[in-house]
């Protein structure tokens, strides 16, 4: 089902990104939405479905003040927004809604009114993994690492050099919270979190938002921003328990959900012009390229290390510095979307020339689960 | 690594076989009657086949550490540093633990290492499946 024929109307973050304790979590939502649908001249009236993640949709409809006839409630970590997208887009081919909005927003540094996320002791989570002593992401996320170094070869420098780089994307970008540039020693200097992770291999923790407005690419020629179309989507899930990971050199969601969204744009990977992966953790990228084919397995370190991905590299990824520098409340997912969009309508900070095609790809929970949306701003 | 204040299970009726074995002492895995696939975590049928008819059996208990990280950060119950592991079982399934009577360091914790399954009581209701490396 090639979706090119629906289209995104309108993109936008909170108009403050990093720390904003004068916000709940829900303004956040509506900070970010109320900022889209001014960019494209809509009101509460004309927006007909409403899709978010941990917040319910419900809740977002009324405080928008939305009557929807379509909703999506997806809730399956960071990528929930690419399959929101990837839903809403099969929703507007199936007549089922005509302008879709989706939202964000997360108090994840200042948390106000942002419940606190517990792992109930019944669940196979709290019986088999919580008892033996994670502590969220940066202690789940990062154990499948160590069997991947030693399969592939990879080492501590080179899982280092993915911050570095993404740093130099993040120090062009005046909204990044991260700026100055750093060198493998500060990474492999900085705090030890979970070894062999340090801190600044792991994502920030910040307060934002962001939101997205869908309609069919024919409407869309009628707003006065520049459509960016939908090529391809895709989505999978494979296990709440990171230690349950089929591969822990690989994830499943994402080998799933990255060939159908390739499938269903027919397009190749050398027609990729900028790419956005998910990084929550240094490794993500390097997951995320061999999983996604566009390197065999065990050379996407290297091919990162070797500024493959970096300014003036030949596959611009993360380009507003990503989850390491940029931004990251908790959901990433958004602010990757946000990302493409801009660089498709060729106004990102860091705008990579003449870019046609951008493929952004996200994760959820702890390789949880995926989604895979290709964008394009050449109409049908 | 027993001290109070770690997080502990809470069994359902679909796990409580799983938690009476390491009271007495078993890692117990479940086997497909239908397909003959050994799997993990519990539950009353086979993820691979979907048949109810599956059995309980005790395992080997022997493992190899699969992957793990070292906690530098503080965690109720846990002095840091100290390693969330991985290790894979003999039977085939992965699950998490702890390595114990063993330095939590990257040079004494080797990827492959074999390790065998040790009980530890947490409280009246509660053992944990750890792991050691292996005595021969």
């Amino acid at each position: 089902m090639p979706h090119n024929t629906v289209a995104v109307v309108g993109a936008a973050e909170t108009t403050k990104l990093g720390v904003v304790p004068d916000m709940s979590q829900i303004q956040l939502h509506a900070d970010a939405a109320l900022n889209a649908m001014a960019e494209c001249g809509l009101k509460p009236k004309d927006i007909d479905g409403i899709a978010t993640a941990v917040e319910t949709p419900v809740q977002l409809a009324h405080y928008l003040g939305l009557t929807p006839t379509w909703v999506d409630g997806t809730s399956v970590g960071g990528c929930s927004f690419m399959i929101h997208v990837r839903h809403a887009a099969a929703a507007i081919e199936a007549g089922l809604a005509k302008t879709i909005l989706i939202t964000h927003g997360e108090s994840g540094r200042s948390r106000v009114g942002n419940p606190p996320r517990s792992v109930h002791p019944a669940s196979l989570n709290g019986q088999f993994e919580q008892p033996f002593g994670p502590m969220g992401p940066p202690s789940l996320f990062t154990i499948p690492v160590l069997r991947y170094m030693k399969t592939y070869g990879v080492t501590e420098e080179q899982i280092a050099q993915v911050a570095v780089v993404q740093r130099e994307w993040a120090s062009k970008n005046p909204r990044a919270t991260f700026r100055n540039l750093i060198t493998t020693e500060d990474v492999l200097n900085s705090r030890m979190i979970a070894w062999p992770f340090r801190l600044l291999m792991c994502c920030l923790v910040t307060d934002g938002g962001g939101a997205l407005i869908l309609t069919s690419a024919e409407r869309a020629r009628d707003f006065p921003t520049r459509p960016v179309y939908i090529l391809g989507t895709g989505e999978s899930v494979e296990t709440p328990m990171v230690s349950q990971m089929e591969d822990f050199t690989s994830s499943r969601a994402f080998r799933v959900a990255g060939p159908t969204a390739f499938k269903e744009a027919g397009i190749t990977h050398k027609d990729v012009d900028h790419l956005m992966i998910y990084d929550a953790f240094a490794h993500l990228p390097i997951y995320g390229l061999e999983d996604l084919g566009f390197l065999p397995r065990g050379e996407a370190a290297s091919f990162i290390a070797g500024r493959n991905t970096a300014p003036g590299g030949k596959l611009p990824m993360n380009t507003n510095g990503g989850g390491l520098s940029y931004m990251h409340s908790g959901m990433y997912g958004m602010y990757a979307l946000q990302e493409s969009v801009r660089q498709m309508r060729g106004v990102a900070p860091a705008q990579v020339p003449r870019a046609k095609i951008s493929v952004c790809h996200g994760v959820g929970g702890m390789f949880a689960a995926s989604g895979t949306i290709i964008f394009s701003n050449q109409a049908p | 690594m027993s001290e109070p204040g770690r997080a502990l299970p809470q069994p359902t009726p679909e796990t409580q076989h799983f938690w009476d074995g390491t009271q007495a002492g078993e890692l117990r895995l479940q086997r497909c009657d239908a397909c003959a696939k050994v799997y993990f975590p519990p539950r009353p049928f086979c993820p691979a086949c979907a048949s109810r008819t599956v059995s309980v059996f005790k395992a080997s208990g022997k493992a190899r550490l699969y992957s793990y990280v070292i906690h530098h950060r503080p965690v109720p119950g846990f002095t840091p540093p100290y390693a969330i592991a991985v290790v894979e079982l003999e039977e085939g399934p992965r699950m998490m633990t702890n390595i114990v009577e063993c330095p939590q360091t990257p040079e004494a914790l080797q990827l492959d290492m074999p390790v065998e399954v040790v009980f530890a009581p947490q409280n009246d209701t509660i053992t944990l499946p750890l792991f050691r490396p292996a005595k021969g």
